[in-house]
């Protein structure tokens, strides 16, 4: 299943990329299953998204929780709390 | 209603008469959010911060008897004491203006993806998200 990643701010510099189309496989369907798969990327990927690391999430520019099923041609946008205003 | 994201100024006086409508308007209230301090830089999250904002503006003008809105938020390099947002409600009376104005600016600095990088001394850090700004927003929930 194709989707499409997008950081933001001190994500999208931890990890040096504002975003990526990723292929994941079958089993990974909700977001709280997608950041878990980044992790196992190892290095920033671990770091950014591992332990406590206050991450928020969109599915189609809409705010989900980690629960939040996936489905293929998705826009997935991963950033910290917001700071606006 | 009117929502935009921007990287251009603002005429807070220009977008407040514009409100002023054809005689049922009897209050405006808006609110302007400056730079303080120190220079910095608004990324924001293009699309998904003028849903967002949209969103909230409905839903003030749900809650309370709204005539119209008008949002406006800046990105971009921003330098102390240049406007950041604006925010104006029009409304019958004061009570509906004034409480939609602060709804809407609670709801936008804890839902709105725009994050502020603050550039200091040669070094630039973001700024992190602060529990007061989900309490002032939880307020509203509580009060339904």
């Amino acid at each position: 299943m194709k989707v499409r990643l997008l950081f933001f701010a001190s994500l999208r510099e931890q990890l040096g990329t504002s975003g990526e189309e990723v292929d994941l496989p079958s089993e990974v369907a909700t977001v709280a299953a997608l950041r878990e798969h980044l992790v196992q990327r190892g290095g920033a990927y671990a770091k950014a998204f591992g332990g406590k690391a206050l991450v928020r999430a969109a599915v189609n520019q809409d705010m989900v929780q980690p629960s939040a099923r996936l489905k293929a041609g998705d826009e997935v946008a991963f950033f910290p709390p917001v700071t606006g205003g | 209603m009117k929502i935009s994201v921007q990287r251009d100024d603002f005429d807070a006086g220009t977008e407040i008469r514009k409100l002023a409508g054809d005689g049922s308007v009897g209050a405006i209230a808006s609110f302007v959010g400056l730079v303080r301090d120190v220079p910095m830089t608004l990324e924001h999250y293009a699309g998904m911060t003028e849903r967002e904002i949209t969103k909230i503006a409905h839903e003030a003008a749900t809650r309370w008897n709204v005539i119209d809105v008008t949002v406006i938020h800046r990105f971009g390099e921003l330098q102390p004491a240049d406007q950041i947002v604006l925010v104006v409600v029009a409304a019958g009376h004061r009570g509906e203006a004034f409480a939609a104005c602060e709804f809407i600016m609670d709801y936008l600095k804890t839902r709105a993806p725009f994050w502020k990088k603050e550039h200091r001394a040669g070094t630039a850090e973001w700024v992190e998200a602060k529990a007061s700004d989900d309490a002032a927003a939880e307020r509203w929930a509580k009060e339904e």
